[in-house]
């Protein structure tokens, strides 16, 4: 046996020295202040997963927020070098942002298609887009539900997670599983619509759209969610381009960008939409509404586009002819962008000639997304760092990978 | 503008910085005209006037860096690549720096643009590149008494983690 020492209490990581100073109370007395260090996490329930913030307040006042992540990382990069065919990637990247796993999915087949040069049909296309698009609602379903939590207000939860039931039945129909699909394959998809599929879908639609409104009114126009979200942890729009951030979170400061639009993939170009932006409404732009109101609204974008698909979804083929072994080009190398549901999810891949990958770096949205928190949590108050943490909706599964 | 226009600019302000550009085959996606495979090498330590160049500069204004990963290219050789977008002109470009293992430095381009920070971190952490400038250097995925550099083709997992056995 080696080491057995206990484990070292953790220390603060950066040189920071801890001020303080004096001041004088209303009855003459002069009383020491001294600013405090706490630990936020790495289990609390507002840190949704295990993310530990080190903030230095002084009273109630944050000086300095320190995010640590790491806790759940996974080797994802290691794993796949090691994988004997790209395929067996697929179901690893389901693992990374957990509660949008068709995004994901389709992420990585894209890059690997690019990187061949497949061409995939276009039923196979529109059934991503679909597929996409429902994950997409899921997943806001989850950051507007527990978004609610954070401020207080436990009920729209409740309502969000019944809707995404009715999602998560949708994917089960088609390929079996809840939550991590392996549906979304390289050149094509694992199954195809089961028969019911378009009848269910559009039941789900007639079904949602009222109910976007009335999660509206429970929480997005609530007063008390307004007062508590309104002018909160504002990100400028040019702190948010200079930190890479991306989707509803870049989209909510004001930023018309959004990669299904500006990185043209699949067949997005051929459906009427347009990006949703944060305008500041009820306060600044860029503020914590902002963003939800953005994750609100994108929803229904989302079931309008998934309209549109299954109506025009054409006949065909749900695979394209591949390689039975995928081995790319020696030394080919791609990084391949898409609008995930948490924004920018790229995938650097390099290929040495053989069929494993040579070097697989996953450019997570949520990692990016988290690295913006101590620009934004400076100056706010202790209370409001749980919207803000939570108005960034991060997966931990894809920060620390 | 083209790769090889924004080439040709960095090579009229930075000539000797520049080793060589290479407009690789892969990649170019029909229905998109997939441009960012086509790269530029950097040398390490000009890096940081290249990239203060490519943000600032009217007619490339790349504000946003998309990715930044480490590579170990194997035979004592690593890289940082950088991919570089801009929403103002939406194009985009790849920046390559390569350094050896005897002297794994590279200069860091946090203050150009703010998530380089935890990019290179996570460089540092799993390559053990050192992003010369960085304002907070350590570990990020990985616990800070972790030995060695894991994506590193020659890393050997270490036997016990205080006193655990590391699984293989």
């Amino acid at each position: 046996m080696q080491d057995t020492s206990m484990l070292q209490p953790p220390t603060l990581p950066t040189n920071y020295t801890v001020k303080h100073g004096h001041i004088r109370t209303s009855t003459g007395k002069t009383v020491r202040t001294e600013e405090m260090i706490i630990n936020m996490g790495p289990q609390h329930p507002s840190t949704h997963g295990v993310l530990r913030l080190e903030i230095v307040v002084d009273g109630e006042i944050i000086v300095e927020c320190i995010p640590h992540i790491g806790y759940l990382h996974r080797c994802f990069e290691k794993h796949c070098e090691h994988m004997t065919n790209y395929q067996q990637v697929i179901p690893y990247v389901d693992r990374m942002d957990y509660c949008s796993a068709m995004t994901n999915e389709w992420a990585f087949a894209l890059a690997v298609e690019r990187l061949l040069k497949i061409e995939v049909p276009e039923r196979v296309e529109y059934i991503r887009v679909i597929m996409a698009e429902l994950q997409r609602i899921a997943s806001h379903l989850i950051a507007v539900g527990t978004y609610g939590i954070d401020s207080g207000a436990f009920t729209p939860f409740l309502y969000t997670f019944i809707d995404r039931e009715k999602i998560l039945d949708l994917f089960e129909m088609t390929c079996g599983a809840r939550l991590l699909y392996n549906y979304i394959w390289i050149g094509g998809l694992s199954h195809d619509l089961p028969p019911k599929f378009i009848e269910q879908a559009k039941d789900f639609i007639s079904y949602f759209r009222p109910r976007i409104k009335m999660l509206n009114d429970l929480l997005s126009y609530n007063e008390i969610f307004v007062k508590r979200t309104a002018n909160v942890g504002v990100l400028p729009k040019d702190v948010a381009i200079n930190y890479a951030v991306s989707g509803p979170q870049l989209r909510g400061s004001g930023v018309n960008w959004d990669l299904r639009r500006d990185d043209p993939y699949s067949v997005y170009h051929k459906l009427n939409w347009e990006p949703q932006i944060g305008k500041g409404e009820m306060g600044t732009v860029g503020d914590c509404w902002d963003r939800h109101i953005v994750r609100m609204r994108e929803m229904e974008q989302s079931l309008n586009l998934v309209e549109q698909a299954l109506s025009t979804l054409p006949e065909g083929n749900i695979q394209a002819a591949i390689p039975k072994r995928i081995r790319p080009e020696k030394d080919a190398e791609i990084y391949v962008r898409s609008e995930s549901s948490r924004g920018e999810l790229g995938f650097y891949i390099i290929s040495d000639g053989t069929a494993s990958p040579y070097r697989v770096k996953a450019r997570g949205p949520a990692f990016v997304n988290l690295s913006v928190l101590p620009e934004i949590a400076k100056g706010a108050m202790i209370a409001d760092l749980v919207l803000i943490a939570g108005s960034i909706d991060i997966v931990l599964g894809e920060v620390d990978r | 503008m083209t790769p090889q226009e924004i080439f040709n600019i960095l090579k009229a302000n930075f000539g000797g910085a520049l080793t060589e550009a290479t407009i690789s085959a892969t990649g170019g996606s029909s229905a998109t005209g997939y441009a960012m495979q086509v790269w530029i090498q950097i040398a390490p330590d000009k890096l940081r006037d290249v990239c203060l160049f490519l943000r600032d500069d009217h007619v490339m204004q790349f504000d946003y860096l998309s990715c930044l990963s480490g590579v170990d290219y194997q035979n004592g050789s690593f890289g940082v690549v950088y991919h570089l977008a801009s929403t103002v002109h939406k194009h985009k470009i790849i920046l390559k720096t390569l350094c050896k293992k005897e002297d794994l430095r590279v200069q860091s381009v946090s203050t150009v643009w703010g998530t380089a920070n935890w990019h290179e971190r996570e460089a540092f952490d799993l390559y053990g590149i050192v992003f010369d400038g960085h304002p907070d250097l350590r570990r990020i995925l990985l616990p800070d008494d972790w030995d060695g550099y894991p994506l590193r083709k020659d890393f050997k997992v270490q036997e016990f983690y205080h006193g655990i056995k590391v699984p293989d």
